[in-house]
């Protein structure tokens, strides 16, 4: 038992140093492999544990979720990252439900000793978290694939119905601790929990993603630490923890990326019909300039500076690999390309990274907004695709906007912004974007891949 | 309870260890940390692992199976996606 308990210890330190790893682009790759090396050994270590009898259901498991695992990594494209994270999430979570219900069948049947509280309350803990972390993960699942969809779904007296639905998961978990003579109590909370967790997630919409996912990301770590104290094991604890305290990281950065507040994202609703107070009309009239890519393709020749600002637009045409093209083009001109990055870009942390790493593109070109902010004022040619909400200027001005002290992109500090989107429809926050009607702005129309690959031609015709 | 204080000890020192660790990645990195911790996150096989093989009913080996599938799923569709990703990020030539 010390030996494995040892070997539990040795897997704890390597997830610490693979995560430690990803400090940095050049050591992330190893730092992923010792991550993979610290649960092959706590595998081989649990194998060991002398209450498995059998091995026929451990293998086959393993088999099957082994070969699921493999293909759902080697097929799933790039753009649809967030999906899988959002799927991936939500096993781990529902495996926690599984493990803790299994556990709780296992104590109430046995007569020899009295079942401590500590099981009993790990166990209602892991089945709430783990079943909403399952439900809701699917539900984001959905809304990222188009299954479900991606406005927010607004029931009337929603909060009501959660407050109620989270109280009855409170109360069935403290009848769990107080008479852990049923294991129905605990089928009854995880349903109660898995409505709970579909109606958490079903009002957000879709750009709010990066923060959904991030939080769910937390919960199947809050899951697998619950799940360790059910199973008093410190592998689990430890590992889950670190997961939590990863998710806890990442949501509230990207709460701050959108200067909007946990709650304000989690209860949902915004992107969904709102009144604007200032018409698209009045913003717009008169004052917008349609362009062309050779007109753009004339701009780029004479610039010594271009940054390429990457939106959700981008992902959705699959615009990386002409966005490479173009990239390659300007620079064998002589002309200095940078990417400039929003952390919400995207549907979920670091996506545009993913992307544009995957079309080559090395990632010291890849520049957050704190670093880029400052020189846009020396930028020629801003191309901003596929992103509209994280380029506009109201966000530094208007009190009563919705995205009101929302860290920006200072895109309109440029010389020439062009925006290659397919019509002046808003963006996720529902309101007119005014650098579309800036005097240093032209709007190219078109669909992302398309338009930048008609750019490419114009610049070698020119 | 002195089980659940040492057990409750390591927790809360673990998660100071990942906001240390973890607030040092940087944002071009966060989707793999995601799928990385994700996969990580699949630690509950463990758990699985025991329930499915331990055989106390036909109901926990069923569950325990159910919860290894989706475990592995998690572990290895999560590794290997982090790979291929970071596998992707290369510095200026």
């Amino acid at each position: 038992m010390a030996l494995v308990n040892i070997a539990y210890l040795v897997a704890s330190a390597l997830f610490i140093f693979g995560l430690k790893g990803l400090a940095h682009p050049r050591a992330a790759v190893r730092g992923n492999l010792l991550g993979a090396l610290g649960m092959l050994i706590a595998i081989a270590a649990t194998l060991l544990d002398r209450r498995i009898i059998g091995f026929e259901w451990i293998i086959a498991g393993m088999v099957a979720g082994s070969a699921i695992g493999t293909i759902l990594a080697a097929r799933i494209r790039m753009t649809a990252m967030p999906q899988m994270v959002a799927l991936l999430n939500g096993f781990g979570g529902g495996a926690s439900v599984l493990v803790a219900g299994a556990e709780i069948i296992q104590a109430v049947r046995s007569p020899v000793r009295e079942i401590p509280v500590q099981l009993t309350t790990a166990t209602a803990a892991s089945g709430l978290i783990g079943a909403v972390t399952f439900w809701g993960s699917l539900v984001a699942y959905g809304k990222l694939q188009g299954i479900v969809t991606e406005a927010p779904v607004l029931l009337p007296r929603r909060h009501g119905i959660n407050a109620l639905l989270l109280l009855a998961s409170l109360g069935l978990g403290t009848v769990l601790v107080l008479a852990p003579g049923s294991t129905w109590t605990y089928a009854l909370l995880v349903i109660v929990s898995s409505a709970l967790g579909v109606l958490l997630v079903i009002p957000i919409g879709g750009a709010d993603m990066p923060v959904v996912i991030s939080l769910l990301n937390s919960y199947s770590g809050l899951a697998a630490c619950a799940t360790g104290f059910v199973l008093n094991n410190n592998v689990l604890i430890i590992a889950g923890a670190l997961v939590g305290a990863s998710g806890i990281i990442l949501t509230s950065l990207m709460c701050k990326a959108m200067n909007r507040s946990l709650p304000n994202v989690v209860f949902g609703g915004v992107g969904g019909a709102v009144a604007s107070a200032s018409p698209a009309d009045d913003v717009y009239a008169g004052r917008v300039k349609a362009t062309s890519p050779a007109e753009v393709a004339m701009l780029l020749d004479g610039a010594r500076r271009v940054a390429i600002v990457p939106g959700y637009g981008m992902a959705v045409s699959q615009a990386q690999h002409a966005v490479r093209d173009l990239t390659n083009l300007l620079e064998s001109r002589g002309t200095a390309v940078e990417f400039a990055i929003h952390p919400v870009a995207g549907r979920m942390p670091g996506h545009m990274n993913v992307l544009l790493a995957e079309a080559d593109i090395p990632y010291d070109k890849l520049k957050e907004p704190g670093d880029i902010n400052p020189t846009f004022e020396q930028v020629d040619v801003s191309i901003v695709i596929g992103a509209n909400d994280v380029v506009n200027p109201v966000a530094r001005s208007a009190e009563a906007s919705p995205i009101a002290g929302m860290p920006i992109l200072d895109v309109d500090k440029s010389r020439t912004v062009v925006v290659i989107k397919r019509s002046l429809s808003p963006g996720f926050a529902k309101i007119p974007n005014p650098l579309f009607a800036a005097d240093n702005a032209l709007m190219l129309f078109g669909d992302g891949k398309k338009m930048v690959t008609e750019l490419i031609a114009a610049l070698k015709g020119a | 309870m002195d089980v659940f204080v040492t057990a409750f000890t390591i927790f809360v020192l673990a998660i100071f260890v990942g906001f240390e660790v973890i607030s040092k990645v940087p944002p071009i990195l966060h989707t793999p940390l995601m799928s990385g911790s994700n996969a990580i996150s699949g630690i509950t096989l463990i758990g699985a692992i025991i329930a499915a093989g331990a055989k106390e009913t036909a109901l926990t080996t069923i569950l325990g199976f159910a919860a290894v599938v989706l475990a592995m799923i998690n572990v290895v569709g999560g590794f290997l996606v982090t790979h291929r990703m970071l596998r992707m990020f290369k510095k200026e030539r």
